[in-house]
């Protein structure tokens, strides 16, 4: 009886050390205390803005207010990954925690400030008939499709909406040397590649002004 | 007689033309500026360099101190009063004359803090929570638009601005340099400073 209830005892010993060993090392990894991520969030609307609406410096900062939270998740990855290689990005994401990176995209999701406009104006027109219409003698289907008629993203698919003009600028034009640049690892920025390139520089400049103006 | 008073009165033009735009010189009271400022625009303790400063930049500083909004204690001791008067086409000129003129760099920080001062204005401090200047100031600090130029600012001068936006004092700029600085320590500061004053 004695050995009958050792032979149970060591199994169940074993499970139990197993299970707190792996709950121990998923507290690790997503216990994030509050004051760590509000000082987390601070950082990020230092160059993003207070309610995360972009900022133009320099380099165009890009808005994250209202962006779909997996998408955020997976551009942070990205940048870890070096599929989107980006020295300041790169940086900043190697540090973050996976808690932490739920956190700060549930945190600019939630934010809704007015877009920070600043396009040039007279193209916002032609930019809303390529977004709904698309190019047909292009062969570019329209923004909507993917992007959701009022340009909210969904998923890993990015809102647009209230974007930064000088961003979606820069990240049409030089798309297949910012992004998906681990062909081991293809991402989702694949799907954009194609449309990318078939879009002129006056249609790119006419999209994202379009978007740049629009709210929800 | 008559031709005389033709040519007279053409003399007149041409001179009346040849004052206004040396007039046009003298409304700009570069001479006011450059007592503090240096006869260059280079810089001279405690007044920053203006040379190369970014025209939007300037502009918007003077706005500032005529409307009393920059007030660090020697902004209200000097600038205030030289800005006070000036109009908004003044303003214009001023910031064009010395935006255009070559800037110089003062290299008179500290050499063994520069390499720190490096990182933190390339890469940030990520896990301190220290932004990279470099995303609004750009690779070599020649800032853009409204972001002003920092590259071969004096060091004093630096250290200063730096650690004003955490004392409490306005500028022109709001968010987001008030939070950004006051998170960065008396030796960031100092390194940051180092490092920019030597950038040419």
């Amino acid at each position: 009886m004695k050995a009958v209830g050792l032979q149970l005892a060591l199994p169940s010993a074993i499970v139990a050390v197993v299970l707190s060993a792996g709950s121990v090392s998923a507290t690790e990894s997503s216990a994030v205390s509050k004051r760590e991520v509000d000082a987390k969030i601070s950082y990020c609307q230092d160059c993003h803005g207070p309610q995360g609406q972009g900022y133009r410096g320099f380099y165009p900062i890009p808005r994250l207010a209202g962006q779909q939270p997996q998408y955020i998740e997976n551009q942070l990855r990205a940048f870890v990954e070096r599929r989107r290689p980006n020295p300041i990005m790169s940086n900043v994401a190697h540090v973050l925690r996976p808690g932490l990176m739920a956190a700060l995209a549930a945190k600019f999701h939630s934010f809704n400030p007015r877009p920070l406009g600043g396009a040039p104006p007279g193209l916002a027109a032609k930019g809303e008939n390529i977004f709904l219409n698309g190019v047909p003698e292009a062969n570019v289907a329209a923004c909507a499709a993917c992007h959701g008629p009022e340009a909210t993203g969904v998923g890993e698919i990015p809102r647009l909406a209230g974007q930064l003009y000088p961003y979606i600028v820069r990240e049409l034009t030089y798309w297949s040397k910012e992004r998906g640049q681990i062909p081991s690892k293809p991402d989702t920025s694949v799907i954009m590649a194609p449309v990318a390139h078939s879009l002129s520089r006056p249609q790119i400049e006419a999209v994202a002004a379009y978007l740049s103006t629009l709210r929800k | 007689m008559k031709n005389v008073c033709s040519i007279l009165a053409i003399l007149a033009l041409a001179a009346a033309a040849a004052w206004s735009s040396a007039g046009r010189a003298e409304s700009l009271a570069i001479r006011n500026c450059t007592w503090c400022h240096g006869t260059s625009a280079e810089g001279y303790t405690p007044a920053p360099r203006l040379a190369g400063q970014r025209a939007s930049y300037i502009e918007n500083q003077l706005v500032n101190f005529r409307a009393h909004t920059r007030d660090n204690p020697l902004s209200k001791l000097y600038m205030w009063g030289a800005a006070a008067n000036l109009s908004r086409q003044h303003i214009r000129d001023l910031a064009a004359y010395f935006s255009a003129i070559s800037p110089r760099a003062a290299d008179d920080g500290d050499r063994e803090l520069a390499a720190t001062g490096r990182t933190i204005y390339q890469e940030g401090l990520p896990n301190s929570n220290i932004v990279a200047c470099v995303a609004c100031h750009g690779p070599e600090a020649q800032g853009v638009r409204q972001i002003p130029r920092l590259g071969g600012l004096a060091y004093s001068y630096l250290t200063r601005r730096l650690e004003q936006w955490a004392e409490g004092y306005h500028a022109a700029a709001g968010p987001p340099m008030p939070g950004i600085a006051a998170k960065l320590s008396r030796h960031q500061i100092e390194a940051l400073a180092s490092y920019l004053s030597f950038i040419k």
